[in-house]
């Protein structure tokens, strides 16, 4: 490699004089620590120009531990995660998910979008009711009747964007190699949805006022959290 | 925790018992009326056992389960990519099973892989495993390794097999590499130096394999023997820099201390490990016994050179103007984007953020590491000395090549640094390879 020129540089160094103390301290919290996930999960502080970063701070902690873990262990991708998350121990992967989901940032204003009148019953009656037809449970039964989740494991649908959700539906349908090595019950919901209904569903969740808690363990129905792999029922009551 | 304690106690007990007394052990047990020890056979540990741990323990420094374990897979059964400029290697199930591991192999077909980078099957091995270093592990370590992998449960795993580019799949070719770069080695001690720096050196050289890295590789990833200059890395981003020369990542310079901090901890007060050495922080040397660490301490802190004169021998160009302005516009994003952490004085906060005024990584010639730096940020290993790191966010996502240039540039002359200045066709390179 062939650098242009050499150079000194007189005139930036030692500008700043010595007497800058050197006793600087930084918070010991966990805030600090995590400030290179900020730079994208946050709302106050969105400096990228994608709405695509999802909301991660109040989602259930064994939710987001798994997560994480599948970026780091290859079985969800997104580089620019994997990285930051490549030599972190499970310990410490806990302790950041335990924080995100501990913290109560306001929700996004909905997305404004345009949806039309069939989508929306289209949207309402997949998400409330199922499709028993097809085997596909409602959605609030294993996401919550107010869809904001249910602890520890299951995550809030309200908050995201469009593009987000509907990318999440492409990767299960392709394979479902993404989240968790086996197929889970995501990516059979999501084989059996049809690109018009993913569409209406993401559009719907995406144009909600978010408002509303994480339903507590008990709300999931056994007969649902049987068909997740990535439920531990073990670990059900640990949050 | 408390397994690293045990290693410990096993390992130093293996260093002080000589072959003799292990002996004695094992005629004790053999000897001793059955219904008597019977109960205390757990307790004593037999010879066998104790070469399991200490075979454990040699595997961790040479970071087997690392290059044989896939990204979240099971431990040495194999299956991991590597991706080299000759070949994308996926490594082998190194677990005893019969049919998918090497269960069927005896010592002396173990000895053959590790010291002469051969198969039983005949096969030679490519040195994308590191046998060229493992050469110089005695025979007696490498017995030990055997050991413990044989008491690891059985993983029935059939890896694909490796996708070797023309010509290099040729197999005269292979011969030929090893004829010009692979000596079968033994480790020679230097009876002129301390036993500590014999340590250092065997550990360095052998199991170690420092040198795959930090060495440049010739055709095929041979390393230059034990020149230790600095290459960057086949197939992949990150510049392993020169543990000899004071400019990039000798340790003359250092204190003990400080050597045995980085490679445990993965950060000191100046600096932190990024990139490959973060990974092999973690997988491998911060389980390193502290009387192995300092010994490789002593070895590296002597091959490092100490202050000969090359940087003051160099003459720097008076600043142009225009070299001026882009450095003040490289300032005014580190002013907005990095001095939080890094600090105006560019010192950061000793053991939080690293260092960059005099920092070697940010200085040396090649601006690659920085420049990965910056665009992928990241995290220190998570280490039992720093278990709970700090992070530095990507940049890549907000910057544009060029103000990317403009704030590597500012920080490789700010505060007294100097060095090359980096331009958009240097970030458009690092892009090279993202898959590592
Ligand atoms: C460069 C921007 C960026 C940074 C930095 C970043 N993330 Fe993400 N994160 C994303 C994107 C984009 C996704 C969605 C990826 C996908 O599935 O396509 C995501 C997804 C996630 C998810 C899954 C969310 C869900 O609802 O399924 C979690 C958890 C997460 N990130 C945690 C973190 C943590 C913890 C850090 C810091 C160690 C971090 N992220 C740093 C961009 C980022
Ligand atoms: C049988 C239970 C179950 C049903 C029914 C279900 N989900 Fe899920 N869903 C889950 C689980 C479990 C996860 C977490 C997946 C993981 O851990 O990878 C999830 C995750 C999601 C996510 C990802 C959220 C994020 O933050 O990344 C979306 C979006 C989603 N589901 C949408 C839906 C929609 C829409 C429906 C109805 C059509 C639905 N789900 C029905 C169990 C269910
Ligand atoms: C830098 C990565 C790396 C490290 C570290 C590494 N190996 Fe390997 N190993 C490989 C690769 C790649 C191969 C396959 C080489 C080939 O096919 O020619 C291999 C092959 C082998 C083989 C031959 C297996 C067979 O079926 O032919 C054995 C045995 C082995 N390694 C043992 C070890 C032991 C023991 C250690 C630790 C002391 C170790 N390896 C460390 C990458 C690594
Ligand atoms: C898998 C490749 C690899 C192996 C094996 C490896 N290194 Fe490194 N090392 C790197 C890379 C890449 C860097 C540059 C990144 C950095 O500065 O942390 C580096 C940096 C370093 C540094 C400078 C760290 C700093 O920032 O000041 C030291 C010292 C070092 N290595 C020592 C060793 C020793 C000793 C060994 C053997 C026990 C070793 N390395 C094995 C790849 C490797
Ligand atoms: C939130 C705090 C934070 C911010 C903001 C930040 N850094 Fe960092 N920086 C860190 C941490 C922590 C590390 C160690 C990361 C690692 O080990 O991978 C680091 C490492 C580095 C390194 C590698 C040093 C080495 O020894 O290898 C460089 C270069 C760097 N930062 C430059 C920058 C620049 C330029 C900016 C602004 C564009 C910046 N940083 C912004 C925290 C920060």
């Amino acid at each position: 490699m062939k650098h242009c020129c050499l150079i000194i540089s007189f005139f930036i160094s030692n500008l700043v004089s010595a007497s800058e103390s050197l006793s600087v301290t930084v918070p010991d919290t966990m805030e600090e620590r995590v400030k290179a996930c900020t730079i994208c999960h946050s709302n106050k502080n969105r400096v990228g120009r994608d709405a695509y970063y999802p909301r991660i701070a109040g989602k259930p902690a064994g939710y987001l531990f798994n997560q994480m873990r599948n970026f780091r262990d290859g079985r969800r991708y997104y580089q620019p995660m994997a990285i930051l998350l490549e030599n972190m121990s499970d310990e410490y992967i806990l302790e950041i998910a335990r924080y995100f989901s501990s913290l109560q940032l306001s929700y996004p204003p909905p997305e404004k979008i345009g949806i039309r009148p069939e989508e929306i019953k289209l949207a309402d009656s997949l998400i409330h009711l199922g499709d028993p037809g097809r085997d596909v449970p409602a959605c609030k039964s294993c996401h919550g009747e107010a869809l904001m989740g249910i602890k520890p494991f299951i995550p809030g649908l309200l908050g995201l964007s469009h593009a987000y959700i509907s990318a999440q539906f492409g990767s299960w349908r392709n394979g479902g190699l993404m989240r968790g090595q086996n197929s889970n019950c995501m990516s059979e919901i999501a084989k059996r949805l049809t690109d018009e209904e993913i569409n209406a569903i993401a559009k719907w969740l995406a144009i909600q006022t978010v408002s509303g808690e994480p339903s507590l363990p008990g709300a999931l129905a056994s007969e649902f959290s049987h068909r997740c792999s990535n439920i531990d029922p073990e670990n059900m009551h640990s949050e | 925790m408390k397994y690293l304690i045990q290693l410990s106690k096993i390992y130093i007990q293996e260093y002080i018992v000589s072959v003799g007394s292990i002996i004695i052990v094992l005629f004790a047990l053999i000897f001793a009326p059955i219904p008597v020890y019977a109960e205390s056979i757990q307790l004593i540990p037999t010879a066998s056992n104790q070469n399991r741990s200490l075979g454990e323990y040699l595997s961790r420094v040479g970071n087997c389960m690392g290059c044989h374990t896939a990204k979240g897979g099971v431990s040495f059964a194999g299956g991991k990519k590597m991706y080299t400029s000759f070949g994308i290697f996926i490594t082998p199930n190194i677990t005893p099973d019969k049919k998918t591991g090497i269960g069927y192999w005896s010592k002396e077909d173990f000895w053959g892989a590790l010291h002469r980078g051969e198969s039983p099957d005949g096969r030679m091995l490519y040195p994308s495993f590191p046998y060229t270093e493992y050469t110089k592990v005695t025979r007696k370590d490498t017995d030990a390794i055997f050991d413990y992998l044989m008491s690891l449960e059985p993983v029935s795993k059939d890896n694909p097999s490796s996708k070797i580019f023309f010509p290099y799949n040729l197999k005269p070719l292979l011969y030929f590499w090893r004829k010009l770069y692979f000596k079968e080695g033994i480790f020679n001690p230097d009876n002129s130096k301390s036993k500590e720096w014999n340590r250092g050196a065997y550990l360095v050289q052998g199991l170690g394999h420092c040198s795959a890295c930090h060495s440049s590789r010739n055709f095929l990833g041979a390393s230059q023997e034990e020149k230790f200059i600095g290459k960057k890395m086949t197939g992949v981003s990150w510049y392993a820099p020169s543990l000899t020369s004071r400019l990039e990542a000798g340790s003359g310079e250092l204190e003990i201390n400080e050597i045995t901090e980085l490679l445990t901890s993965g950060i000191t007060k100046n600096t932190v490990a990024s990139g490959h050495m973060a990974t092999v922080i973690r997988q491998s040397l911060q389980f390193v016994l502290p009387e192995d660490i300092r010994a490789i301490a002593i070895y590296l802190k002597s091959i490092g050179e100490e202050n000969s004169d090359v940087a003051s021998a160099e003459s720097f160009p008076i600043l142009s103007k225009n070299i001026r302005n882009r450095l003040a516009q490289g300032g005014k994003l580190y002013t907005k984007y990095c001095e939080d952490c890094h600090q105006s004085s560019g010192r950061g906060i000793p053991g939080v953020y690293p260092s960059l005024a005099g920092n070697r990584s940010v200085t040396m010639a090649s601006p690659l590491n920085t420049i990965l730096s910056v665009m992928r940020g990241g995290f220190p290993p998570s280490t039992t000395g720093n278990p709970r790191p700090y992070g530095m966010p990507p940049f890549q996502q907000i910057f544009h090549d060029e103000e990317m240039a403009l704030v590597v540039s500012y920080i490789r002359n700010a505060w007294g640094n100097h060095s090359s200045l980096v331009t958009e066709i240097d970030i458009e390179r690092s892009r090279g390879s993202s898959r590592d």
